[in-house]
């Protein structure tokens, strides 16, 4: 599904240059449930904008299901935010002044899907993250738990080929965390291929494989059991 | 534009952000309120004025004559001139071709004027036929005086309105009634109303040769007061006018040996001349309203182009979860601009009407001399709104860009 073959990026600092990734390889597989590891600076966010292409590497190939991934201009890379991909954030990103029908319906909007059909996927999804009776409810009216899980419909709502999440436990406590985990498996058993970047051990174990990234190389890359996250609610 | 889908975001946006569109709103809307009502005041002004010179001719040139005030070939200063009749007749004479309106005027001191029971004290005038244009006064009844009431020293009087509701208090027929003018009756031939006002319908007129006659004038004039013919060059009708009152001047001076640089004994008053004074006033108080319109606009524009630039700024985040959803620029832009057109159109127009409404329901209730229906020309509102609107889209259009342009892994950051 995705493949990645000797990927460099760096950032300039002032006159200094920061290289982060190093010569990245790695692919992932449909299905795929993947952790990305690594402490701070390490380079994983930057793997994961890279592959959510809200950035671009500076050398290197970047194949998602086939399509090469290259030379983007804004337009297209956009397109394809909307049609591959699925993004969830540690801070959820909702729009604050739409509730959490509109949120979830948002991506659809893009697609250029009418409006009354927009609201019935969207509100399917919000069943399948069991908040349908929250639909209207604005987004500082639910908890971080049903915010990351809206976040989590809106990634699902236009039925993208990747989910990426960046650090989606990092602003909730462990019940709540596992709680989003066990949501993310069980999208995930539904065959869905998912990567989500993080530096907790726990929410690590939980996928099926870990990829650990120390000063922009790929350090260890290694199948692991996978906890399910129910039995540790 | 048309894009149903669009609308429906930007309503939905729009009735969740209340307090945002009110303020892009509030200072559309009272830019262009108070760009109105002073456009609105500037022209009530200028009616105003207009007003207080349509009492008379436009182009008249009136000559009065008071005490003299310098010693002149021997004769004292303090001497009062009286003009006479060979005044008039020889201006007359001498400049027939030239003379539009003529008149010599007779005032009769005391004025009093009564009809049966009812009396009131009034301005009563001997005068020539021609006064009535003059005057700029219109006959709501009968007929001004004519040459033969004069040739005839008929005694007949015309009425100003104000004159005519004060003696005729039933509504009676005044034509052919018998008013007393110091106890002498006066048949009356005809009311006129004059666009001066209750001041100027407050007046008699009486047949200057009547007046002379009846009221002991002997041949003493008070005023004379002629028109030249409308030019349509105005620069061409005030040199002819100027050449004239000074011509006539001198003359009247060497007949009355008056010192010719002795202003106050001889006077006249050339509408013209301050009719150009007018103009020039009006000019000031349009430039004036216009400057201060202009700067109300300015200031407008740069309020929308704040309020543009501060919304964009806070959406900025909004802007990036939107393109990591898959939005494109383009539509990023479209969605700013399309709200604030619509927001500073719907307030602009909000702004205009009740300006306008204030103007059409309030304008006429102020009773002030020199404010006269107050109106603003409704193209150059419509044009100012629509200047609002752009100014907004553009204010809007580069924060609009430049956010559209940020890479949503920097508008996501969080901060």
């Amino acid at each position: 599904m995705i493949e990645i073959k000797n990927l460099h990026k760096s950032y300039k600092m002032g006159s200094n240059s920061l290289h982060v990734l190093k010569g990245i390889n790695f692919s992932v597989a449909e299905g795929e449930l993947v952790s990305i590891m690594g402490s701070s600076g390490s380079g994983k966010s930057t793997l994961l904008n890279i592959l959510g292409m809200l950035d671009e590497a500076d050398s290197g190939t970047y194949t998602l299901d086939g399509l090469p991934i290259k030379n983007l201009n804004e337009k297209i890379a956009a397109q394809y935010r909307n049609k591959f991909l699925g993004f969830i954030f540690q801070s959820f990103n909702l729009i604050s002044y739409k509730n959490a029908l509109d949120n979830v319906a948002l991506p659809l909007y893009y697609q250029g899907i009418k409006h009354k059909e927009r609201v019935d996927i969207a509100m399917s999804y919000l069943e399948k993250v069991g908040l349908a009776d929250w639909a209207g409810h604005l987004p500082n009216e639910l908890s971080g738990g049903q915010k990351q899980r809206v976040a989590i419909a809106r990634a699902l709502a236009s039925n993208p080929k990747v989910l990426l999440a960046d650090e989606p436990t990092g602003a909730l406590d462990t019940k709540t965390s596992y709680e989003v985990m066990d949501l993310i498996q069980g999208i995930n058993d539904e065959g869905r291929t998912i990567l989500i970047v993080t530096h907790e051990h726990d929410i690590a174990e939980m996928t099926k494989r870990i990829v650990n990234l120390k000063d922009g190389v790929i350090i260890d890359d290694s199948k692991v059991n996978q906890v399910r996250a129910l039995s540790n609610v | 534009m048309f894009d149903l889908e669009r609308w429906q975001e930007i309503f939905e946006t729009i009735s969740k952000n209340k307090l945002r569109t009110f303020l892009t709103g509030l200072s559309v809307a009272s830019g262009i309120f108070i760009l109105v009502i002073l456009l609105g005041i500037g022209q009530g002004m200028q009616n105003g004025i207009s007003n207080e010179f349509e009492r008379d001719a436009s182009n008249m040139l009136f000559v009065w004559t008071n005490v003299t005030s310098k010693e002149y070939k021997g004769l004292n200063p303090g001497r009062q001139i009286t003009l006479k009749n060979d005044d008039y007749n020889h201006t007359v004479n001498k400049y027939e071709d030239q003379l539009e309106y003529k008149s010599s005027v007779f005032r009769i001191w005391s004025g009093l004027v009564n009809y049966k029971k009812e009396s009131g004290n009034y301005r009563v005038e001997g005068v020539w036929p021609d006064f009535q244009f003059l005057e700029n006064a219109s006959m709501t009844q009968g007929r001004f005086l004519n040459y033969k009431d004069n040739d005839n020293v008929e005694k007949v009087v015309v009425l100003g309105n104000k004159v005519k509701n004060d003696l005729f208090k039933n509504g009676e027929d005044v034509i052919g009634e018998y008013v007393q003018i110091s106890n002498i009756n006066f048949k009356v031939i005809g009311v006129f109303s004059d666009p001066g006002g209750e001041r100027e319908e407050s007046r008699v007129f009486i047949p200057i040769s009547t007046a002379q006659k009846v009221f002991n004038g002997g041949n003493n004039i008070r005023n004379l007061a002629f028109t030249l013919p409308q030019r349509e060059n105005f620069e061409q009708a005030l040199a002819e006018s100027e050449q004239f009152s000074e011509e006539l001047v001198t003359y009247l001076q060497e007949k009355h040996s008056v010192a010719p640089d002795d202003t106050r004994a001889i006077t006249v008053n050339n509408s013209l001349e301050n009719m150009k004074r007018f103009y020039d006033l009006n000019k000031m108080i349009k430039i004036f309203f216009w400057g201060v319109g202009i700067c109300t606009i300015i200031a407008g524009i740069v309020g929308v182009s704040n309020i543009m630039l501060i919304i964009v700024k806070e959406r900025t985040k909004e802007i990036g979860i939107r393109k990591a959803l898959g939005a494109q620029p383009l539509s990023i832009i479209g969605m700013i601009l399309h709200e604030s057109i619509f927001v500073t159109t719907i307030s602009g127009f909000i702004g205009l009407i009740t300006s306008l409404a204030l103007l059409e329901f309030v304008g006429p209730l102020i009773e002030t001399e020199y404010i006269a229906n107050p109106s603003v020309n409704f193209n150059v509102a419509l044009t100012t709104v629509f200047i609002l609107v752009l100014a907004g889209a553009i204010a809007g259009f580069f924060p609009a860009w430049r956010a559209a342009r940020i890479k949503p892994i920097i508008a996501l950051r969080d901060e």
